[in-house]
């Protein structure tokens, strides 16, 4: 106790050990992707003011709408929704993971490499099929 | 022998108040909500796929129609409950200043509150069309 006051009005600062943390882990994939979808659901929350706006904006008329189209038939708006789609999937396949997690199936380390994996694969792949879609069948926005 | 003490704080006694048996429920309800929203955001994907492209008049009439209305409505309402209790569960993990804290979970709530009331306002403007 001394000691610690002694150090205490010297103003010197002692270095505690501290637990393990994450950075003495080597990645994981199943690692990575739990932190990929903390990442995506704090993207999607702050992407429904995108979904806020473009309502708002159909509901108070052509000029307001206009302004939601033009940008996000922009460079940097397509880049955004092309984002924003792809934490949607990703994100609900993550969640649908962590669901089949929840009934404690699928915990074998073969198991849970093969579930993250198809997470990200799937979620790419469902991406770039909606997209292709949206431009080829319906045109795209304009 | 005396008579147990129970696991009670100084601060629980003050307070009156045992466990209010409720420390499950936001858990629970993180997965009530993300199951409702494989089929719902499956829907949202499709109106907004639909209406590609579709001109100003289109979109509303569209986006104003029963089915329609109804599936974007519980869509944000669902939303809007899972992503507060995500952001909450981010903000108690990682911030742990007190001040801080009140103030990022307040601010929590404020943004769902007011980003799924102006989605809902919206839509239900387009369907009743005043």
């Amino acid at each position: 106790m001394a000691e610690l006051e002694a150090e205490t009005t010297t103003g010197m600062q002692r270095t505690r050990p501290l637990s393990p943390h994450l950075q003495i882990y080597r990645p994981m994939l199943t690692m990575m992707m739990s932190i990929v979808h903390r990442l995506t659901g704090s993207a999607l929350y702050f992407g429904m003011l995108l979904l806020a706006w473009w309502l708002i904006a159909a509901a108070s008329g052509p000029n307001a709408y206009a302004n939601v189209e033009w940008f996000m038939g922009s460079l940097v708006g397509q880049l955004i929704l092309f984002g924003y789609t792809w934490a949607l999937l990703h994100h609900m396949l993550g969640g649908i993971r962590h669901l089949i997690w929840d009934t404690i199936h699928g915990f074998e380390p073969a198991e849970r490499e093969l579930l993250t994996l198809a997470t990200l694969i799937g979620s790419i792949a469902l991406t770039l099929i909606l997209w292709v879609v949206g431009y080829l069948v319906m045109g795209g926005p304009r | 022998m005396t008579v147990s003490q129970p696991m009670h704080t100084p601060l629980r006694r003050v307070r009156g108040l045992g466990s209010a048996r409720s420390g499950t429920s936001h858990f629970w309800y993180q997965r009530v909500t993300s199951v409702a929203g494989i089929p719902l955001t499956a829907g949202l994907l499709v109106i907004i796929t639909a209406l590609l492209g579709r001109s100003h008049a289109a979109v509303v009439q569209i986006l104003g129609s029963p089915i329609v209305a109804i599936v974007m409505l519980l869509f944000i309402i669902n939303t809007a409950h899972h992503m507060w209790i995500g952001m909450q569960e981010i903000i108690l993990d990682y911030v742990h200043d007190d001040r801080w804290k009140l103030l990022s979970l307040m601010a929590n709530t404020f943004f769902v509150f007011g980003v799924s009331l102006a989605s809902i306002y919206a839509i239900l403007k387009l369907s009743f069309g005043v």
